[in-house]
């Protein structure tokens, strides 16, 4: 099964952190063991590497297993189950970023075809409210992490910067739930914010220089006023079992 | 009273001069006017006269009067025919001087409250009204409810920031029902016990009493905390956090208020009046509720046909607003939040419908209205202080303070700890001692106290004493010590600028982003229902409320006109943007652009100068935002009176800055590695962007100005040369006549922002083609890259 991975360095990685539960899992079951889901040790072990606490690893197990079918990995056809998710504008980029091998936090690039609970609960842990009172240099971590997060689904091509095409296809993308929209309309508002970052971040160009696209540093830069740390958090706490049962 | 504000303002003579002057007058008429009315003998003269006179013109009028001995009364005097009236508008314009007064001495708002010195004021007009032997008046409790609060509430329900208080709305419903209800009972049981322990004639002050008085004392007053802290410029979540407490605990003591009444007339109280007691409170809140939205929602279908009649237009936001507190005043549900659901339900939507001028009107009277109700209320609020009846007991007032400030913050402790544990953003110790701190009591206590009936509340006096010293206490001593004390704690402060277009963008990415992870791990949060609510307005209701296309635009759009509009309007006023990155330094490459030179017919080109000029013009005056307490701080004030002159400095400015910059252009050619530098070929040297045909709309910024490439360096020198020329011409020309100035029509490349004054505005370039006087440049130009 890990065989589609597309990436070789990844296909080394895979089988250790992917499924090693599942695998694990798998086996006591056909051992005729009671409990259908990882052991607390397990999900102890995966705690104390993401931050989440057992509840809500135990929530998230079961929907991902929800989401899958049962499967052991999780493939992009998977989040079509999610009804709402449907509707969501940017919902190409939401799941994009749930196979960027730069999320996972192993300095890789790339795509992947298919991913692992753990892959899945390390993109959920960028949404991962702190669990305690951080100091200012956590915070300020913290708030670069989920900023990176927001910089690598923008930057689809993983060169550094957002270009002006990656900005329009973003507005473009934000704003497709509307009908009557000109077309014109998103590449305006996308050609006025790039604008605005070459104002406020580059002091002085010449007419002839061409600004090439935001850079991670300009756009924590430019997005300084939003507190991130704050407001890029999910609870992850109660999930809706309703809707896992409608779903199936 | 006229010394004191002569020893305020004597530091800035001239206003301070004025303003006491001014006072002084005023107060006299007061008095003079108060006095000649209602003096027996005066008032018996008065109508006298004017019966002789309302007499007399009928006769006239009837033209069958032949027979008259007297003679003809040259001049006569009917106070009493305008008296109410009369006196109305005398305290509103009281009122209205003296917060302008208040403005005009910096030192005394930067260290008093408004509201104190207003209640100061008021304190001193009521003594000097008992001096003359007057009665000074006390706040009606009528009034005050039926005409004073609801435009503050409105005001306040409007413009309430509706992101700030759905993110939070758990912890203010926690602390506006749950904290006013342990203030209520804490207050009202420990004053019950202290009353019985102490004895004399506190004991017969009964439980029941006790209890309706704590829920009095005890509800957070939204005039006083909006009063308070809008000075003091908090950060958003506090802000909110303390205001939405303070309306929304009106149900709860609406509803403590009425049943503790009932039950002291009644005397009796069983568990099934408990029990329907928290039926009524959802009865009130939800019923006040539901009552708001239901004219909200009406007034937003009211709006959707006005378009023909632009100008009863902002009449309908007021009205269905006032019907809506009336309404639910009449069912006795909470008027407040039925004001506020009303303003909520109804802007998107008013605001998607009417005009632009519409839209100011409405702001602009919201604003007015709520501020001359403040102003009034705490000036009567003063006045009455005077006025009256008192009866001082120590103990009961100081236990009363005191217990007020302990269960505030007994409450507000105890609350966050059961909060916290399901914020996100946790309450820190600061923000707890700020939101304990800033529960300040006001006039609707005052009012509901004053309400009481005297026969079953023989102590009623003592309560009007005691909630009086408790809204003084707070106002003036809370008041006064939480700015000093916000800075010192080194408290969040608001964000003074606005959003860019970037954070806009990306709040709307972060909205559905987290929308959509909530999907996806099956988590039925806030994000969740949000998305849910958005789907179904734009479904269904946008459809029935919003006339025309505006139905569909989304928010970000919106903002972005708002924003277009700003920054041509900053365009027009000359203060543009100071950096020259343009549109042509982030466009990507693109191919051999076509040469388009856009050219209009003189009368084409007066016309869409005209309709541009018209649209600025008004808008100009909406975006300079109006605010109660910026009022003196707005930069733009002070430009407005030496507008030209200002305008004729920036581009001085602006000039010195081009020919620095042009002077250097050879010397700076080694750019930034990072940066890409372009050079093309000689040859396609001019063209525009497809875009940047004229439109209606005014893309002033995004429209690509037009693009000229740079010549190779051999021509730098020489180009430099000519464009420093055309500068100076340019200068000399712009001195001649004031009129619009460019040097981009050689060097292009850079956003061009003509300078236009008011009475002579000029386009810029991206919404039309150049100016006739530019032609020639353009031309000459045009010549000289081609040869």
């Amino acid at each position: 099964m890990m065989t589609t991975r597309t990436c070789c360095g990844r296909q080394f990685n895979a089988p250790q952190y992917s499924s090693w539960s599942l695998e694990a899992n798998s086996h006591r079951n056909n051992m005729g063991a009671v409990q259908s889901g990882p052991t607390e040790h397990e999900f102890q072990d995966i705690a104390d590497r993401t931050g989440f606490s057992l509840e809500q690893i135990r929530n998230l197990h079961k929907r991902f297993k929800w989401l899958n079918n049962h499967q052991e990995t999780l493939r992009r056809e998977d989040f079509e189950k999610v009804l709402n998710l449907s509707l969501n504008p940017i919902r190409a980029k939401i799941i994009q970023a749930f196979f960027d091998k730069r999320n996972f936090g192993m300095n890789e690039v790339g795509l992947v075809e298919e991913i692992g609970f753990e892959e899945f609960l390390t993109v959920m842990s960028y949404f991962k409210p702190p669990n305690k009172k951080l100091t200012e240099d956590e915070t300020e971590a913290l708030r670069t992490k989920k900023l990176r997060f927001l910089f690598n689904m923008h930057d689809t091509d993983n060169d550094g910067t957002i270009t002006l095409e990656e900005y329009r296809h973003l507005v473009e993308k934000l704003l497709s739930t509307c009908e009557t929209l000109e077309q014109d309309t998103a590449q305006d508002i996308a050609d006025a914010a790039m604008l605005e970052v070459a104002r406020t971040t580059v002091v002085h160009m010449e007419p002839h220089e061409v600004y090439e696209g935001v850079t991670f540093e300009q756009f924590q830069q430019i997005l300084k006023g939003i507190e991130l740390e704050t407001k890029m958090n999910v609870r992850f706490l109660q999930v809706n079992t309703t809707t896992m049962h409608c779903g199936k | 009273m006229p010394a004191l504000l002569g020893g305020a303002g004597s530091p800035h003579h001239s206003p301070g001069l004025r303003w006491s002057l001014l006072v002084v007058v005023l107060i006299l008429s007061v008095m003079a006017s108060s006095a000649a009315a209602s003096s027996p003998a005066a008032s018996a003269a008065g109508t006298g006269q004017g019966n002789g006179t309302t007499l007399h013109t009928d006769s006239k009028t009837n033209g069958t009067s032949h027979h008259t001995k007297k003679a003809f009364p040259v001049l006569s005097v009917n106070y009493d025919y305008v008296r109410m009236p009369f006196e109305i508008s005398l305290w509103i314009l009281l009122a209205s001087l003296m917060k302008l007064g208040f403005h005009l001495v910096p030192r005394l708002s930067a260290v008093v409250p408004e509201s104190c010195l207003l209640i100061v004021v008021g304190l001193l007009v009521g003594g000097l009204m008992k001096l003359v032997g007057e009665n000074p008046p006390v706040l009606d409790s009528k009034l005050f409810f039926l005409c004073l609060l609801p435009p503050i509430i409105l005001d306040a329900g409007y413009f309430l920031p509706i992101r700030a208080f759905s993110e939070n709305v758990g912890t203010i419903l926690m602390f506006a029902v749950i904290g006013t209800l342990w203030n209520a009972a804490f207050t009202g049981m420990v004053l019950y016990g202290v009353c019985q322990a102490e004895g004399g004639e506190l004991k017969e002050v009964g439980l029941l009493a006790c209890l309706l008085f704590g829920s009095i004392v005890s509800a957070v007053d939204p005039v006083a905390v909006l009063a308070v802290f809008e000075e003091i410029h908090i950060n958003e979540l506090l802000h909110i956090i303390v205001f939405g407490e303070s309306l929304l605990n009106d149900a709860v003591t609406v509803v403590l208020y009425h049943l503790f009444e009932e039950f002291s007339n009644a005397g009796m109280v069983t568990l099934a009046d408990a029990c329907l007691g928290v039926v009524c409170f959802l009865v009130v809140s939800l019923g006040g509720i539901l009552v708001g939205a239901i004219y909200g929602v009406l007034g937003a279908f009211t709006s959707r046909f006005t378009s023909h009649t632009r100008v009863i237009e902002p009449l309908f936001v007021f009205l269905y607003s006032y019907m809506a507190y009336l309404s639910a005043e009449v069912f006795h549900l909470s008027g407040i939040m039925s004001l506020i659901a009303c303003g909520v339900v109804m802007r998107p939507y008013v605001e998607a419908n009417v005009s632009h001028k519409s839209y100011t009107t409405i702001k602009y009277f919201l604003k007015m209205w709520s501020s001359v109700s403040e102003t009034l209320i705490f000036i009567f609020l003063g006045v009455s202080t005077v006025a009256g009846p008192h009866e001082w007991n120590w103990t009961f007032i100081i236990v009363t303070v005191f217990l007020c400030l302990l269960s505030r913050v007994l409450g507000v402790i105890g609350l966050t700890l059961i909060i916290n544990r399901f914020r996100i953003v946790k309450l820190t110790c600061k923000d707890q001692f700020i939101v304990a701190y800033g529960g300040l009591r006001g006039a609707i206590a005052f009012s509901l106290v004053y309400l009481l009936s005297p026969e079953h509340f023989t102590k009623k006096n003592m309560f009007l004493t005691a909630i009086i010293t408790v809204v003084f206490f707070t106002v003036f001593v809370q008041g006064m010590t939480i700015r000093p004390l916000v800075e010192l704690l080194a408290v969040k402060r608001k964000k003074e600028t606005k959003h860019t277009i970037n954070e806009e963008i990306h709040i709307q990415f972060l909205d559905h982003l987290l929308g959509g992870i909530e999907d996806v791990c099956g988590h039925c949060g806030h994000h969740h229902w949000k998305d849910k609510l958005s789907r179904f307005n734009k479904a269904y209701v946008k459809k029935w409320l919003i006339a025309g296309d505006r139905s569909m635009e989304p928010q970000l759009i919106s903002f972005y006109h708002k924003l277009e509009l700003k920054q041509a309007l900053m365009m027009l006023e000359g203060g543009g943007t100071y950096t020259n990155v343009s549109m042509q330094n982030i466009q990507p490459k693109r191919p051999v652009p076509e040469r388009v030179v856009p050219r209009m017919s003189r009368g084409r080109e007066e016309e869409v100068r005209k309709i541009l000029r018209a649209n600025l013009q008004n808008t100009r005056q909406r975006l300079r935002s109006y605010s109660r307490h910026t009022l003196f701080e707005d930069p733009l004030e002070g430009e407005e009176e030496d507008y030209s002159e200002a305008q004729m400095r920036k581009q001085r400015v602006e000039i010195h800055r081009r020919m620095s910059h042009y002077m250097t252009v050879p010397a700076k050619q080694n750019s930034p590695p990072a940066r890409r530098v372009r050079f093309e070929s000689d040859n396609q040297v001019f063209g525009s962007t497809p875009a940047s045909t004229p439109s209606s709309r005014f893309q002033v910024s995004v429209v690509p100005s037009i693009q000229v490439t740079r010549a190779p360096m051999a021509r730098m020198e020489q180009l430099s040369q000519e464009s420093v020329s055309l500068v100076d011409e340019s200068q000399q020309q712009d001195s001649e006549r004031g009129g619009a100035y460019s040097s981009d029509g050689s060097l292009g490349a850079e956003l061009s922002v003509p300078h236009g004054e008011s009475d002579h505005l000029r386009l810029p370039r991206c919404f039309s083609d150049p100016g006739p006087n530019k032609m020639e440049e353009e031309e000459e130009d045009d010549e000289h890259f081609v040869s």
